[in-house]
């Protein structure tokens, strides 16, 4: 096919020399001019993200596996799957009674993992490398170590959101945290659980992602 | 679609006496539009990101091939093979090879409007190929025998109790039950089953970041996210235009696009993708693929008007927004793109002959063009498609198609008239006097009294009333 190719691009260079176009200069102030005062962040994503029937829980840095814990259990949730080779899922494990909720490393190949997560696993736990207050989004950065299925398989998703890790715009968080030169294999905004209105306008939610998700505040 | 030229009057005239159909459309229409305007109530914001967004649109066409070649070098440096398709049929036979060297029997699809162009679900049935729509909407769709009527809400003309009939008669142990919850679990059910057991996953695209070698997709449910993650093979199909030069370019889309096609400040997932799986992740497709498909698009980027066309988003808001879409619905184009958008593409993708009547199908009110996030001229490229379709030997596909004899010697007869002030008050003097007696069946007249009223010619012409008046020089 690159004679398709050669003759697309050498089509679409003999217009454009024969009529090139002057666009206008890209002004990105109107987005930039966003902005919020930093303690009106967080209440703001609230808002918008529960908006969308996003679940929010508070912990600080010493007991956020204890929060986590004690609302899985209140939630009847057996089975968490997390990532065990990062810093929260080390966290995450130490001193865990899995008397209410047993944990599942994800430490194998999705092809291995496959019907477990599918069909019995219920919830997945994944870090955050941040949140954006114009919209309401988490920023999810799938590693080697924490796949991109925990957050999209398992019916409820929990999300660990560092209080102070919050962006104004996707642009800014993007050039903050310079994108641009190492966009890994996924990168992901998710600004709440899976949802619909395909049929008739009305909203539903957990079509095919999560059904629920859920932030876990760390404050600091 | 390929075989004989459809009918838009026809199809409109059906749509039309079809109660339940515009009751549909004109709901949902009318809550879209009353979304989106919420989401736009800061004039200053809209006006400011809307021009950054046209511009941005803009940097990419000036920059096309450039930018083309650089998201090759870069897909490709990533790991995603990058094809190239000039025609549908070439789209096609790439996506059929690959599917073969996956041996592939199962294909999940997420929504993509190009794959829609290509015909491609038909393709892949006809080699035996399972091939499933997993966007709640496409699904019902594809169920139901028939096209989107709409390119964001695909099944927008169905309401629940004739969505919940298809289900009942085409999944196993459906219970009849009109409550869209149900509806969707049940999908939600039978499509998990698919996306695990799927061989290959396909996707559309949004935007193509030639900087990043990157793939933007926007979706709500998460069968995007499904698609092009879960199978061990991706294939994402994309329209030529759709590459922008950089990563920052994709907030302003990103910005406007939601709000403008649904009124929600965002969807649910933004999904980047960079490559497939690599050497120690433990998830994503081993194989991405790019389809680059041309269709027309390279004639249309040709001419220096016509290329706004491709600035498109693909937001459908000029749907919403259409006083003819609504009332007609989105099958009567018979079309994949329809509404103000398809209008003017289609033609140009398929050809005037074929296509000629879709153009006329416009108040020219202008609705479209107000809320076009990427500022798109569309009524104004109506016009020249107007003017393509009887101009033979034009920028356009069969131009000159709709061109007619009569239809040209009245133009001509009219200007010489207008051009001459003894013919033009002669001329207006003879129908002020004998125009009320000209049978409404005259031919050409014809073809407007059909569907109006024939204008009764006044008594007087206005030169002559203002000469009365006393007004100089008439």
């Amino acid at each position: 096919m690159s004679d398709a190719r050669n003759s697309i691009l050498s089509r679409l260079r003999a217009s454009r020399d024969a009529h090139p176009l002057t666009p206008p200069a890209s002004d990105f102030a109107p987005i930039e001019a966003k902005s919020w005062a930093e303690e009106e962040r967080l209440p703001r994503i609230r808002r918008l993200m529960e908006a969308v029937h996003t679940e929010f829980l508070d912990a600080r840095e010493a007991d956020w596996p204890a929060v986590l814990r004690e609302f899985l259990a209140h939630e009847g949730v057996a089975s968490l799957a997390y990532a065990p080779e990062t810093e929260a899922g080390k966290r995450l494990v130490e001193g865990w009674d899995p008397a209410s909720t047993s944990l599942i490393p994800y430490d194998r190949p999705l092809e291995n993992l496959k019907p477990q997560l599918f069909e019995t696993i219920e919830a997945g736990l994944t870090t955050t490398r941040g949140a954006i207050a114009e919209t309401g989004s988490l920023i999810l950065w799938p590693t080697a170590e924490e796949p991109r299925t925990l957050s999209l398989v398992p019916h409820i998703h929990i999300a660990l959101l560092r209080a102070d890790a919050l962006y104004d715009t996707f642009l800014q968080a993007m050039r903050m945290q310079g994108w641009a030169q190492e966009m890994p294999t996924n990168v992901l905004l998710v600004s709440g659980p899976s949802k619909t209105a395909d049929i008739e306008q009305t909203l539903a939610y957990g079509v095919h992602g999560p059904k629920r998700l859920v932030v876990l505040v760390v404050h600091p | 679609m390929d075989g004989n030229a459809p009918d838009f009057a026809a199809a409109s005239r059906a749509a039309l006496a079809d109660p339940q159909l515009r009751g549909n459309f004109r709901r949902a229409m009318d809550g879209l539009m009353s979304k989106r305007a919420a989401q736009f109530a800061d004039t200053g914001e809209w006006t400011g990101v809307r021009a950054l967004a046209a511009s941005v649109r803009l940097r990419a066409l000036s920059k096309l091939p450039e930018l083309l070649e650089t998201l090759e070098k870069n897909c490709t440096r990533n790991g995603i093979t990058v094809h190239w398709a000039a025609t549908t049929a070439d789209a096609n036979a790439i996506a059929l090879d690959i599917l073969h060297k996956a041996n592939a029997k199962l294909v999940v699809k997420g929504k993509s409007m190009v794959t829609e162009e290509m015909h491609l679900n038909a393709v892949l049935e006809k080699d035996g190929i399972e091939v499933l729509e997993s966007d709640l909407g496409e699904y019902i769709v594809q169920l139901d025998g028939t096209m989107p009527s709409h390119i964001i809400m695909p099944a927008i003309h169905l309401n629940t109790k004739q969505i919940a009939h298809l289900f009942k008669r085409k999944i196993k142990d459906a219970e009849s039950r009109e409550d869209a919850a149900y509806l969707t679990d049940l999908a939600r059910r039978v499509l998990r089953a698919k996306f695990q057991a799927a061989d290959v996953g396909m996707s559309g695209v949004n935007a193509a970041v030639a900087e990043t070698g990157t793939l933007c997709l926007i979706e709500n449910e998460g069968n995007g996210r499904m698609c092009t993650t879960v199978p061990p093979v991706h294939i994402a199909f994309m329209g030529l235009e759709k590459v922008v030069e950089k990563l920052e370019d994709v907030p302003p889309v990103i910005s406007l696009l939601p709000r403008s096609a649904t009124g929600q400040p965002i969807t649910t997932y933004v999904n980047m993708i960079s490559g497939p799986r690599k050497e120690g992740e433990k998830d994503g497709p081993r194989e991405v693929h790019l389809v680059i498909l041309d269709n027309g698009r390279s004639n249309i980027y040709a001419d220096p008007e016509l290329r706004d066309t491709l600035r498109c988003i693909r937001c459908g808001a000029c749907m919403n927004h259409c006083p003819v879409y609504t009332k007609v619905g989105g099958h009567a184009y018979e079309a994949p793109y329809p509404g103000p958008i398809g209008k003017i593409l289609v033609p140009q993708i398929e050809g005037l002959e074929k296509r000629g009547a879709m153009p006329h199908a416009c108040t020219m009110c202008n609705a479209c063009v107000e809320i076009c996030p990427v500022k798109i001229p569309i009524v104004e490229i109506m016009g020249r498609l107007r003017v393509e379709a009887v101009k033979p030997g034009g920028a356009v596909k069969d131009g000159g198609a709709k061109a007619s004899r009569t239809e040209s010697m009245v133009w001509s007869g009219w200007a010489a008239m207008n051009a001459s002030p003894t013919a033009y008050r002669v001329a207006t003097l003879a129908m002020s006097k004998l125009g009320n007696a000209a049978p409404s069946s005259l031919p050409m007249l014809k073809e407007w009294t059909n569907v109006r009223t024939k204008p009764r010619f006044a008594g007087r012409t206005l030169h002559d009333l203002a000469r009365a008046k006393g007004v100089p020089d008439v």
